[in-house]
């Protein structure tokens, strides 16, 4: 095997010869961006939650200190991931996990370990404000009719904060893909790593990271499109339909005894309808005809 | 003798150093329709929220049935269950449709099963006129299409007491009429009803008890002609005129 001459060749030996460990970094980059940023939405879906629940002092005071450590220690969790470079975190919890506590993760371990919790953090902040941001009506609206405080949190809130933060979770989605390349300091077999490999063999980096980027751009690309378009299935339908027939209304109970004239009332507007509707088609059709 | 369903005893509520309820003293006998009028900010809306424990009073005592709900005690989610509100900005659940807005509080508060829910939601629905709507969402909904949605929400709840604040003052005139109807009705029904609002010809009509309020206090309070025929309180006569005279 011999290197060609040229830029485009060049890629094209590239390709042709290392395709294979390219997919296999993509796979792993793929992989702790996918697990991470989901196990990351978890974490901070739990911190925003529990930092939003409101404690009465003079109700239960146990609670409300017993809270108030589970604050301080949540707050530093979230300032200090957010306030270090992951690379750094990365180092730190790999190497100093086996030093100082005796445990052996495993490179992918740490991995996983790493992203989620950087994810987390960044993502509590995210949830808290996502809940802050529902109109407290809401809240007031659920709360007037009985419901406790999860009950409204699970049925109300929840729902809506998520789908105001779909964005930002699709931002860190693209965040992790990309920022799974400072992995490479604990050897991570990501993209990154797996391209420098490359890149060496034949001292190719231009056009070896030149795949490499592109390869990049097209998986946050694609993951920001399908983001996009969950958002959109979230939001449901523009239109919706009126329920004219007796059959939906009715339901599984017999909740009246129904009065014939208002049947037949029913009907009669039923009836008016579908022959509007039939002669609008009729017309379409002559005009289509004309 | 017959029990008031709601007392406020000594009701104050303080935001700060600014005193909104200064001892208010009020009772709701059932089957009562008790209309709040006066001027914003006179501390309606706030004694109608102390009544439903989204505020808490801060001195003085609110009584269900002749026991106190304000105490320590009490579970304010099985109160409020009984007792159902309606806002000004209505509040309906922007991420259920109609429907799902009127079965949820039986089902997860009053643990009915689903059909169950349904039916009753829908028996609601049919009477605020929503019946063809129940697919639709909050934000494909004119004002007043939300508030009667809302008021199907609070009567899904079966409750014994209902509350309305300002129902009708973020709509337009066809609105409020369509909302007003829609409470007449309830009120002929017998239905226990206290209501904050502006529209003076439905306190007047509709309502057996009238409250007049001014900074904070209980003015006058009497049957609707008293009130607004022979008002006696100089604050009362000033309102009313300002009113009549629009």
């Amino acid at each position: 095997m011999t290197l060609p001459e040229g830029f485009f060749p060049r890629i094209g030996f590239i390709i042709q010869n290392y395709y294979g460990s390219f997919l296999s970094g993509v796979g792993n980059t793929m992989l702790i961006a996918l697990v991470s940023t989901f196990i990351g939405c978890v974490i901070g879906l739990g911190v925003g939650i529990v930092q939003t629940t409101p404690t009465d002092k003079e109700k239960n005071p146990a609670a409300y200190y017993i809270m108030a450590v589970i604050h301080f220690i949540l707050n530093a969790y979230v300032e200090i991931f957010r306030g270090t470079p992951m690379m750094v975190q990365a180092m730190f919890i790999y190497y100093g996990s086996s030093m100082v506590f005796g445990i052996d993760l495993s490179m992918y371990q740490a991995a996983f370990l790493i992203v989620s919790i950087n994810t987390g953090a960044y993502m509590a902040e995210t949830v808290r404000g996502g809940i802050l941001s529902i109109d407290p009506g809401q809240t007031e609206g659920a709360m007037a009719i009985g419901m406790t405080h999860y009950q409204t949190m699970t049925s109300v809130i929840l729902p809506q904060a998520v789908r105001n933060i779909m964005p930002q979770i699709g931002n860190n989605l693209i965040i992790n893909i990309k920022d799974t390349s400072v992995l490479s300091v604990i050897g991570v077999m990501e993209l990154f790593y797996t391209t420098k490999g490359i890149a060496g063999a034949y001292y190719t980096y231009f056009e070896s990271f030149t795949v490499t980027m592109v390869i990049y751009f097209i998986l946050t690309f694609v993951c920001s499109r399908i983001l996009r378009a969950i958002e959109h299935k979230m939001d449901g339908p523009d239109n919706y339909e009126l329920v004219l027939s007796d059959a939906l209304t009715m339901g599984e109970g017999n909740y009246r005894v129904r009065k014939p004239e208002s049947n037949t009332n029913r009907d009669l507007a039923e009836k008016k309808l579908r022959s509007s509707a039939e002669s609008a088609i009729e017309k379409g059709n002559q005009r289509e005809g004309l | 003798m017959s029990e008031h369903v709601i007392e406020v005893k000594h009701l104050s509520k303080s935001f700060g150093d600014h005193e909104v309820l200064k001892d208010v003293d009020f009772n709701v006998d059932h089957g009562d329709v008790t209309s709040i009028i006066g001027a914003s900010g006179s501390g309606k809306s706030t004694l109608l929220r102390c009544i439903n424990l989204l505020e808490k009073p801060t001195s003085g005592e609110i009584l269900f049935h002749g026991s106190s709900i304000t105490g320590h005690d009490t579970d304010p989610c099985k109160y409020r269950a009984k007792v159902g509100m309606c806002f000004q900005s209505f509040n309906l659940f922007n991420n259920m449709t109609v429907l799902e807005n009127c079965m949820t509080g039986p089902v997860k508060v009053l643990k009915k099963n689903k059909e169950e829910a349904r039916s009753t939601a829908l028996k609601f629905l049919e009477k605020v006129g929503m019946a063809p709507y129940i697919n639709a969402k909050p934000r494909q909904l004119s004002g007043g299409q939300k508030q009667r949605v809302a008021i199907a929400r609070a009567l899904a709840m079966q409750p014994e007491v209902l509350l309305f604040d300002e129902p009708t003052s973020a709509l337009d005139p066809q609105m409020v009429g369509e909302v007003l109807s829609v409470m007449r009705q309830l009120a002929n029904e017998g239905l226990t009803m206290i209501v904050v609002t502006h529209e003076m010809a439905f306190a007047r009509d509709v309502s057996n008890h009238v409250v007049y309020m001014a900074d904070g206090v209980i003015c006058e309070e009497g049957r609707p002609e008293d009130i607004f025929d022979n008002p006696k309180d100089p604050k009362t006569i000033e309102f009313l005129q300002r009113f009549t005279n629009r």
